[in-house]
């Protein structure tokens, strides 16, 4: 038997690339004098930017690798359209969140060498876990992908709040893997195979007298994922840590690792539980309400005067998205081809979620307080970076004329009418309201007047000019934002087709 | 009238909704040399806004210059084009005769308003915004009345929530922030209910096309189907027209937002509500406003009665004003009202027998609907202008104020104005000869006989309450006349000043709309020849 497995390096090109730049930076790091640590940050952007570029030949989605020599259908890495998208959006936004990141590590706020390697290490297990196609490789990809975002959590100079939120991050998230792995085992026991589709076609064919004990795994295999996805109540690490973390970091998290989570829990639902969509279905949707539900009105309660409120809004506002991201899987039980609806909302969450927290990364270098207080008059200011701002949030919230933001709804929507979940509509309908409160609220204090009293806390007297980096980053989201919603085909068309 | 062929009228639709969008844009950049005027960059851009405006208000008239009034029954001017083919939206854009009457009315307001706000710059921030958001909010409107597609229309309903939210919220008055919120969030929560109904429709019958969809006639959607797709897109739209219950953020935006965001929210924006009621609702989904219309004009009688009550407690002094002392009459409870408040009170009355001329589901009902929905915009919209204006003058709109002890006496300290304010106001309630008058009658002529199969005594009894209505309707219009208009003007030290009578501006601003009104009511037909064929096919098999 021949159990040598041939690989296509070509097909496994972007995760691969991103770890070895990681392990490359890591040493450059070593050997570089102190006053040309910038290049690491330029460096790590390159990479991830050919990493990119290697999705290109990748684009038709037909290609896998590691294949059982035996059985050539069952292989761990498949780079099917489901992985490619996805990659391109982790690689993306690990992308722009490095460009983000640049100013940061340069004025020293950050140790670089490390927090290179650790966020390239991080983004190449974000884009090895779309396309893994067993539990083991999955499970090995999501914890590359969060083992990492603890100490980059953590990895801010002299902040108190930091260690204390990477903890916490840490001893839930590593909570949720031992569930996880348990729920695995179960599987295993029932299926007999650690692959996706050998684990679809053994369950139904399991023990009758395993029947509890494969249920009970699955179960504690969505929990994992659904941790990471931070659906409610596995939730609650969101908030603390971003408020923590760099911002950057905060805004990689949001994206990247949300996507990770979503990634995986859509790979499991629908490619190895296929047949349990009556026990996966109604908990996806029930999650997904509390979700939006919990995220919508814990943001609409954050004290636009508070200290990082603008953060801590940002952080729950993703937890209701992450809700919506949910709502095309738990349909995804009911009715067919709605995981691409899924992608295509994440893709368009990924976009202007990385670019509002590319202005509010610029506002923080003025004024460090992190309030949404002190985004009044901005207009006045600086009005590109508010009218860029107005444009995301007016996305995120879905209103004209952030159309894409609109029609990703509509599209997340379409899903629920088609699956006749017709409660999770109107509670979404209702989040979507009170999301444009907070969303609306933000960006009305954008065009106020200046306020008349003393400046606020933390205000230094920077010169209003964004970083190079990031009016790079703002304005590729922007353009990104205004392309797509010119013509939102370029990413609905993967609401349309099958996706896996 | 003119002939034109069948692309330059498709262009030119199209310039009618992409030409206020662009001019939004352009109002945000800094004027190009050539166009800078001498007296500063703000008038630049009101003079900006009022060109942009004009322009499309002169594509409109050309385009119904061009329309083929021996067919206004079927589409014209059409653009299809495929947009997000994944979900099925389609650029598809075209006029008939239901929708060509509220796309003029609603360039005509738009361009007074600009007009109106060149010379009367709104108090408030940067002009500049202004301009760009009332154009925006001129986009908005034009297309939902110009495009054919659900998730278009769903679009261009909501593109003019962000506009007026801060049409309001900045240059509001007192109360301004909590009145643009609760605008906001009331019409949001309804559209996006409203989405639910229309992607419902969507998905069941597998088009979001609406000429296919009405031509169907709600073949192939199920009896629920077209059951929960009217209750939801009835709920969204109720919001927006506003239905009584579900009107309360109107009288606190109207009193809060400025002159034109008044004149365009009673004008344009509660017209999106019974357009999409008339447009989507009526013919796709029939079965369903079969069973819900009984409801629909109990609700619409209901804000008939409501909105004049309302109003009548508005116009009556409050118990401890002056006017009241040593009368024989019994203390009443009157409010002591704003003006601005009362007008908007009267537009939930008006709208009302909109509704009702809907929910009667005859080509008499509807069409009066659609007669009264463009009367109510012309008459309304005039209103919140002399309303407006008054403000300038006197500096309040409170009525008690305003009236002092035995009335503002408009007539002696202002002639033209006052008599324009009394036309406007006899005009609201319904004088036959003036627009107000045609719309209210064909509405209760279809309550008399209601399409088969809607209960007959019940839409009797609606008649009869819609009647009474009216009559409270002339019973608060001639108190605010006697109030405002009429009075003695008190002689010696206190006597007030003489306040400066219409200028030439408001001339320009106003008149169009008086002139409007006359000709609406004295020759019904240019409208109604419009409306009736295309009522026609959206509702067969009603005998008339």
């Amino acid at each position: 038997m021949n159990l040598v497995q041939t690989v296509d390096w070509a097909v496994i090109a972007p995760p691969v690339i991103a770890a070895v730049a990681a392990v490359a930076l890591l040493v450059a790091d070593l050997f570089l004098p102190a006053a040309r640590k910038a290049l690491l940050g330029w460096g790590a952007a390159a990479a991830l930017a050919v990493a990119l570029l290697a999705l290109l030949p990748l684009r038709d989605g037909d290609r896998a690798t590691f294949c059982l020599p035996g059985d050539p259908d069952l292989c761990s890495y498949a780079a099917d359209r489901f992985a490619v998208t996805v990659q391109l959006l982790v690689l993306g936004g690990a992308f722009l969140a490095a460009l983000l990141s640049i100013p940061e590590t340069e004025d020293g706020a950050v140790p670089g060498g490390e927090f290179w390697f650790l966020l390239l290490s991080s983004a190449a297990g974000a884009a090895l876990l779309p396309a893994a196609r067993d539990l083991a490789t999955l499970i090995i990809a999501l914890e590359v992908t969060t083992l990492p975002a603890y100490a980059l959590v953590a990895l801010r100079r002299g902040g108190s709040a930091g260690p204390e939120a990477a903890l916490k991050f840490f001893l839930s998230s590593v909570t949720a893997t031992a569930v996880g792995l348990l729920g695995v085992s179960f599987v295993y026991a029932g299926a007999g195979s650690l692959y996706l589709e050998g684990i679809a076609a053994g369950l139904p064919t399991a023990d009758p007298r395993l029947a509890t004990l494969v249920d009970a795994g699955v179960a504690l295999t969505l929990v994992a994922f659904a941790f990471k996805a931070a659906a409610v109540p596995f939730h609650f690490w969101v908030p603390e840590t971003y408020v923590g973390a760099p911002l950057p970091v905060a805004a990689y998290l949001s994206v990247v690792g949300k996507m990770a989570g979503v990634a995986g829990l859509v790979l499991v639902t629908t490619l190895a539980f296929p047949g349990y969509g009556d026990l996966w279905g109604p908990v996806a949707g029930v999650l997904a309400g509390l979700t939006m539900t919990a995220g919508n009105v814990a943001a609409l309660r954050t004290d636009p005067e508070a200290p990082h409120s603008a953060v801590r809004l940002l952080a729950w506002s993703s937890i209701g998205q992450a809700g919506y991201l949910l709502v095309p899987i738990a349909a995804s039980a009911y009715a067919t081809d709605t995981i691409g609806t899924a992608v295509a909302y994440a893709l368009m969450y990924g976009v202007v979620n990385l670019g509002a927290f590319a202005v509010a990364a610029h506002v923080a270098r003025q004024r460090s307080a992190h309030r949404i207080a002190d985004y009044r008059g901005l207009y006045a200011r600086q009005p590109a970076a508010a009218l860029a701002l107005a444009f995301f949030l007016l996305c995120l919230a879905g209103l004209p004329p952030g159309i894409i933001g609109l029609f990703a709804k509509v599209a997340v929507f379409e899903t629920a009418v088609d699956a006749d979940l017709g409660v999770l509509a109107v509670v979404m309908a209702v989040n979507v309201a009170v999301a444009l409160y907070y969303y609306l609220r933000w960006t009305a204090y954008l065009f106020r007047g200046p306020a008349a009293t003393e400046a606020g806390p933390g205000e230094t007297a920077g010169s209003g000019r964004p970083a190079a980096p990031l009016t790079g980053a703002i304005v590729l989201a922007a353009l990104v934002g205004v392309v797509l919603s010119g013509a939102p085909q370029i990413i609905l068309t993967f609401a349309s087709g099958a996706m896996l | 009238m003119i002939s034109m062929n069948e692309t330059a009228t498709r262009l030119l639709l199209v310039a009618v909704v992409v030409l206020p969008l662009l001019g939004a844009v352009a109002a945000l950049l800094p004027a190009p040399p050539g166009l800078r005027g001498r007296h500063g960059p703000d008038r630049d851009v009101l003079r900006h806004g009022v060109t942009v405006t004009g322009l499309v208000f002169v594509a409109t008239l050309v385009l119904a210059a061009a329309f083929d009034h021996d067919d206004p029954g079927t589409i014209q001017a059409e653009t299809d084009r495929s947009w997000i083919p994944a979900l099925g939206i389609r650029l598809h854009l075209g006029v008939d005769g239901i929708s060509l009457p509220l796309l003029v009315l609603t360039a005509l307001l738009t361009f007074l308003c600009a007009l109106h706000s060149y010379f009367r710059p709104p108090d408030g921030p940067r002009p500049a915004a202004f301009v760009a958001l009332l154009l925006l909010l001129e986009a908005g409107t034009l297309a939902t009345f110009a495009v054919l597609d659900l998730m278009l229309f769903f679009l261009a309903f909501e593109t003019v929530l962000v506009p007026m939210y801060f049409l309001i919220a900045r240059w509001g008055g007192a109360g301004r922030t909590a009145a643009a919120w609760k605008f906001v969030l009331y019409t949001v929560l309804g559209s996006v209910v409203m989405l639910l109904g229309l992607l419902l429709i969507g998905v069941r019958a597998g088009t979001f096309d609406m000429v296919a969809l009405a031509e169907a006639h709600g073949d192939g959607l199920t009896h629920t189907t077209q059951l929960l797709a009217v209750l939801a897109l009835g709920i969204g739209f109720a919001v927006k027209t506003p239905m009584w219950p579900l009107h309360s953020w109107l009288p606190d935006a109207h009193t809060a937002a400025p002159t034109t965001g008044s004149v365009l929210l009673a004008g344009v924006l509660l017209k999106m509500g019974t357009y999409g009621l008339v447009r989507i609702a009526l013919p796709i989904a029939p079965e369903g406003m079969a069973t819900f219309a009984p409801y629909l004009g109990a609700f619409a009688v209901a804000g008939i009665v409501y909105g004049s009550l309302a109003c009548l407690a508005l116009v009556r002094p409050s118990p401890d004003h002056p006017s009241r002392k040593g009368s024989a009459l019994p203390r009443s409870r009157g409010a002591g009202g704003d003006l601005k408040r009362l007008v908007a009170y009267s537009s939930i009355g008006h709208m009302g027998f909109v509704l009702l001329g809907v929910a009667t589901l005859t080509p008499t009902g509807v069409n009066g609907a659609l007669f009264a929905n463009v009367a109510h915009g012309l008459i309304t919209g005039l209103l919140f202008f002399l309303v407006g204006a008054l403000k300038e003058r006197t500096g309040t709109t409170d009525l008690d104020r305003l009236a002092g002890e035995n009335g503002a006496a408009l007539y002696g300290r202002s002639p033209r104005f006052g008599g324009l304010l009394a036309f406007t106001a006899v005009a609201s309630l319904g004088l036959p000869g003036l627009a107000g008058f045609w719309g209210e009658l064909l509405a209760m002529v279809g309550a008399f006989d209601p399409a088969a199969g809607l209960s007959r005594p019940a839409f009797l009894t609606y008649l009869a309450v819609a009647a009474f209505g009216t009559l409270l309707t002339a019973a608060y219009m001639l108190l605010v006349v006697r109030r405002v208009c009429m009075g003695e003007r008190p002689s010696g030290a206190d006597t007030p000043p003489d306040l400066p009578d219409l200028r030439g501006y408001e001339y320009a601003a106003f008149v169009p709309l008086a002139a409007l009104t006359v000709l609406a009511g004295l020759w019904p037909a240019v409208l109604l020849d419009l409306t009736d064929p295309a009522v026609q096919s959206l509702l067969p098999g009603v005998v008339p």
